[in-house]
C-alpha cells in the first residue's frame, strides 16, 4: 500500500487525470508525525497550561509552610505529592516552579534563536570578512564552559542579595537576568548551527536564480535562505529548551537561579540536597518533570527536523 | 515598501530612454579568470560577439569550455574570486565590470536566465505562485491581485495545465518538464530583453527537451526578445538560432550564421562535434566518434591553437602560433584555424598527417581522417 501511494502521490503525472483528482490532504498523509510525538506535544502543552493557570488552580500557596506536616510523604491528605522540610506543598511548588523554569528556558532560547539565528544567517549568507568576524565571536563564546559563562553573567548582571523574602518585582527581575544570561550563552550555539545551514543553502542555485531576477541581498536572505534554514534552527531550539531546563537546575545548585522561597524546578532539587532521604518526593517530583520534559523536547526536536526537512531527494 | 519603491525607481527611469537602435548586446574581448590555489583559470579568454534585438545566438562547446561562465559573465553573476577584463555593452551601457549592486536594475527586467536544473533553481519551500510573483512585486510596484493575475497568465502561456492549481503547489509536486516551464515563466515575468538559457534541456527527459526548446523559441519570438542559448549539443541549436558560436578552451573557435556553420563547417573542432552526434542511418552497435583526449588545462593553456593536441589536421605551425578569428572566404563566418575544413590547406594538412600516420602533435590518425582511439577509451 505504501508503494502504491508513493507512486500516485510523489510523482504527480501532470497530465494524468487520476493524479490531478487526488484529494490535496492525502499528499501529506505519509508525513504524519506519529503517536509518540503527539504524547510529547500533549505533555508539554499540559505543563505550559498548568504553569499559565497556576494562580487560578485550587492549590496551596507555594511559599507558605505547613508546620504541622513537614516532610510529608506521597499521597498524604492535603499534600498529594508530599511537602518539604518547611511543610510547603510539593504539588503547588512544582506548578509555580514550572512558571519560572519554563519562562527561563523558553525565554532564553527565544532570545538566543533571535540573536544567534540572525547573526548566523548573516554570517552564513555574506561569508567573507563578516563570517570570519562573527564565527570568531561564536568560537570565543563557545570556548567558555556554558555553566561557568552563565554563572558569571548572572552574577555580574545581578548579584544575589540576602534580603530574605522576595517581592514579585524581584522575582521578575531575577527571571529576566537569568533569561538574559542563559540567552547570551545560547547565542553562539544557535548561531553556529544557523550559520552552517545558511552556508549550504546560500550556495544553492535558487539563491543565484533569485539574485538573477534582481532580488536584493536582504530579500534573498530572508525570503529564500531563511525559510530553508528554519527547520534546523527550530530543531536545535527545541533541544536548547531541554538543555536550559537542566542548566537552570545547575544554576540553582550554585544559588544564582530563582531565590528561595520562590520555587523553580532547579532550586526545589537543590533545597533538599541536605536531606535527600528524609523527603525524597521534594527532589524526585521536579526531577521526573525535568526528565520527561527533556525527553519530550528532544524527541520533538527530531520530529521537527524530519517533518520539515524538504529534501528534493526524499520527495 | 517605500524602500523598495525608491530602489526600483532609478532603474526604471534609466531604461525609459534606452536607445531602440543599435545592438542589444556587444561584447568585446571578454576575459573571465578565476583565482584558485592552482593558479589563474582562464575560463573565458577573449570572446567577442554582437547580438541584435530579437535575435538568438547559440553557444556550443563541451564541458568546461567556458560557455556557462561566458553567460554568467555577461549577467554579472560571478563568484568573488573572479578577475574580469574586456567590454560588455548592453544597450550602450558598459557593464563589463559592474558590481552586483550596479547590475541589480538589469537583472530580471533587462536580462534573465533559465538554469539547467529547475529542481535546484526553484526554492523548495516556496509555492510556485509566490516564486513567480516575487520579482514582479519588487520590480514593479504592483498589487498582490495584479501580480497573481500576471503569474497565472505566465503559467498558462508557458503551457502549464491547470495553472491556477499549480500556483499553490511546491516545486517537488511538479514533473521535471513542468519545473523547467515554471523556471522559464519566472525568467520571463519581468519582460527581459535578453534571455540566457543555460543548458535548459540537459537535465530533462529526451521526450520533453523538444517541447521546452519550442517553448523558448516561441516565447522569444512573441516577445521579440534576444536569447543566448548555451548548450553542449549542436542538435539543440540547429535550426533554432540565428548564429552559433562554438567555444573551445574559453575561446570562440568558429562563429557563423547557423546555416553556414552546418553547411560550410570550417573548424576541425566543429567538425568533430558534428561527427560525434550519433546518426540514425548508422547501423546499430557502430562505434561513436568521440573526440580523443581532453580539453587543455585552463590554468596553463597551450601556446598555439588550443585544439591542436586533439586535431587530426594539426601541423607544426599549430603548436607554435595561435590562429586569429577571421572570416576569409564567407563574410560573417569566422573561424580560428590555419588549415580549415573544406579548404585546400586543410585537405593538404590531412593528407600529410595521413602519410605520416600521426599529426604534428603526435596524435595517431586513421586512413579516413578519423582519430584512432587508443587505450582504455575504446
Amino acid at each position: 500500500m505504501a508503494l502504491e501511494s508513493a507512486e500516485t502521490k510523489i510523482v504527480p503525472g501532470a497530465l494524468d487525470p487520476a493524479a490531478i483528482d487526488e484529494p490535496e490532504d492525502e499528499v501529506f498523509e505519509k508525513r504524519r508525525i506519529g503517536v509518540l510525538a503527539w504524547i510529547g506535544i500533549g505533555w508539554l502543552g499540559l505543563v505550559v497550561l498548568i504553569a499559565i493557570l497556576a494562580p487560578l488552580l485550587p492549590i496551596k500557596s507555594p511559599t507558605l509552610g505547613d508546620y504541622v506536616h513537614p516532610q510529608a510523604g506521597m499521597f498524604t491528605p492535603g499534600h498529594i505529592l508530599g511537602s518539604d522540610d518547611s511543610g510547603r506543598d510539593v504539588l503547588s511548588r512544582v506548578i509555580w516552579g514550572a512558571r519560572a523554569s519554563l519562562l527561563i528556558s523558553l525565554g532564553s532560547i527565544a532570545f538566543g534563536t533571535l540573536i544567534g539565528g540572525l547573526l548566523g544567517l548573516i554570517a552564513g549568507f555574506k561569508g567573507g570578512v563578516t563570517d570570519t568576524v562573527l564565527s570568531a565571536f561564536f568560537n570565543i563564546f563557545l570556548a567558555f564552559p556554558q555553566l561557568v559563562l552563565a554563572l558569571t553573567l548572572v552574577s555580574v548582571l545581578a548579584p544575589v542579595k540576602n534580603s530574605g523574602g522576595a517581592s514579585s518585582g524581584e522575582w521578575a527581575h531575577r527571571i529576566l537576568v537569568v533569561i538574559l544570561a542563559v540567552g547570551i550563552v545560547s547565542v553562539p550555539l544557535l548561531g553556529r548551527i544557523t550559520r552552517a545551514s545558511a552556508i549550504s543553502w546560500s550556495q544553492r542555485e535558487f539563491v543565484m536564480a533569485a539574485r538573477a531576477q534582481g532580488a536584493t541581498n536582504r530579500r534573498v536572505m530572508f525570503r529564500e535562505v531563511l525559510p530553508n534554514v528554519m527547520p534546523a534552527m527550530l530543531s536545535i531550539a527545541l533541544l536548547g529548551v531541554a538543555i536550559v531546563l537542566v542548566l537552570e537546575g545547575a544554576l540553582a545548585v550554585f544559588g544564582v537561579s530563582i531565590q528561595e522561597p520562590d520555587p523553580s524546578w532547579g532550586n526545589m532539587i537543590y533545597s533538599q540536597l541536605s536531606n535527600l532521604n528524609s523527603a525524597p518526593t521534594v527532589w524526585i517530583v521536579p526531577s521526573v518533570l525535568i526528565f520527561v520534559s527533556v525527553l519530550a523536547l528532544n524527541y520533538l526536536g527530531d520530529v521537527v527536523r524530519a517533518r520539515f526537512d524538504v529534501r528534493e531527494s526524499a520527495l | 515598501m517605500s524602500r523598495r519603491k525608491r530602489a526600483a525607481a532609478p532603474g526604471t527611469e534609466r531604461f525609459a530612454d534606452a536607445p531602440l537602435d543599435g545592438s542589444l548586446l556587444e561584447i568585446e574581448d571578454v576575459k573571465t579568470q578565476f583565482k584558485t590555489p592552482r593558479g589563474l583559470v582562464h575560463a573565458v579568454d577573449g570572446v567577442s560577439f554582437t547580438l541584435e534585438r530579437g535575435k538568438t545566438i547559440g553557444i556550443v562547446g563541451e564541458s568546461g569550455c567556458g560557455k556557462s561562465v561566458l553567460s554568467r559573465s555577461i549577467m554579472g553573476l560571478l563568484p568573488s574570486n573572479v578577475v574580469r577584463y574586456g567590454s560588455i555593452r548592453f544597450e550602450g551601457h558598459e557593464i563589463g565590470n559592474a558590481t552586483g549592486n550596479e547590475m541589480r536594475p538589469f537583472w530580471g527586467t533587462q536580462m534573465a536566465i533559465v538554469f539547467q536544473d529547475a529542481m535546484t533553481a526553484l526554492n523548495p519551500v516556496m509555492r510556485i505562485g509566490n516564486q513567480l510573483m516575487e520579482s514582479l512585486r519588487f520590480h514593479f510596484d504592483v498589487t498582490k491581485e495584479y501580480a497573481e493575475e500576471t503569474a497565472l497568465a505566465l503559467l498558462t502561456s508557458v503551457g502549464i495545465p491547470e495553472a491556477e492549481r499549480r500556483l499553490h503547489e511546491y516545486p517537488h509536486q511538479l514533473s521535471g518538464g513542468m519545473r523547467q516551464r515554471v523556471m522559464i515563466a519566472i525568467a520571463l515575468a519581468c519582460g527581459p530583453k535578453l534571455l540566457f538559457a543555460d543548458e535548459p534541456t540537459t537535465a530533462l527527459d529526451v521526450t520533453v527537451q523538444a517541447q521546452i526548446l519550442d517553448l523558448l523559441q516561441q516565447q522569444q519570438r512573441e516577445r521579440f526578445m534576444a536569447m543566448v542559448l548555451v548548450t553542449h549539443d549542436l542538435g539543440v541549436v540547429a535550426g533554432r538560432t540565428d548564429d552559433i558560436a562554438v567555444m573551445y578552451a574559453g575561446r570562440i573557435v568558429e562563429r557563423a550564421p547557423t546555416r553556414s556553420l552546418f553547411e560550410h563547417t570550417r573548424h576541425p573542432y566543429t567538425e568533430a562535434l558534428l561527427k560525434s552526434i550519433p546518426k540514425l542511418a548508422q547501423p546499430s552497435h557502430s562505434k561513436l566518434d568521440a573526440i580523443a583526449g581532453r580539453p587543455p588545462d585552463l590554468v596553463k593553456p597551450p601556446r598555439g591553437c588550443k585544439f591542436a593536441a586533439r586535431c587530426p589536421y594539426a601541423q607544426a605551425k599549430c603548436i607554435t602560433d595561435e590562429p586569429p578569428l577571421v572570416d576569409p572566404d564567407i563574410p560573417g563566418h569566422a573561424f580560428r584555424c590555419f588549415f580549415p575544413v573544406g579548404s585546400q590547406a586543410g585537405a593538404d594538412a590531412l593528407t600529410r598527417n595521413l602519410a605520416a600516420g600521426e599529426t604534428a602533435t603526435g596524435l595517431p590518425v586513421r586512413k579516413d581522417g578519423e582519430v584512432v582511439l587508443t587505450g582504455s577509451t575504446v
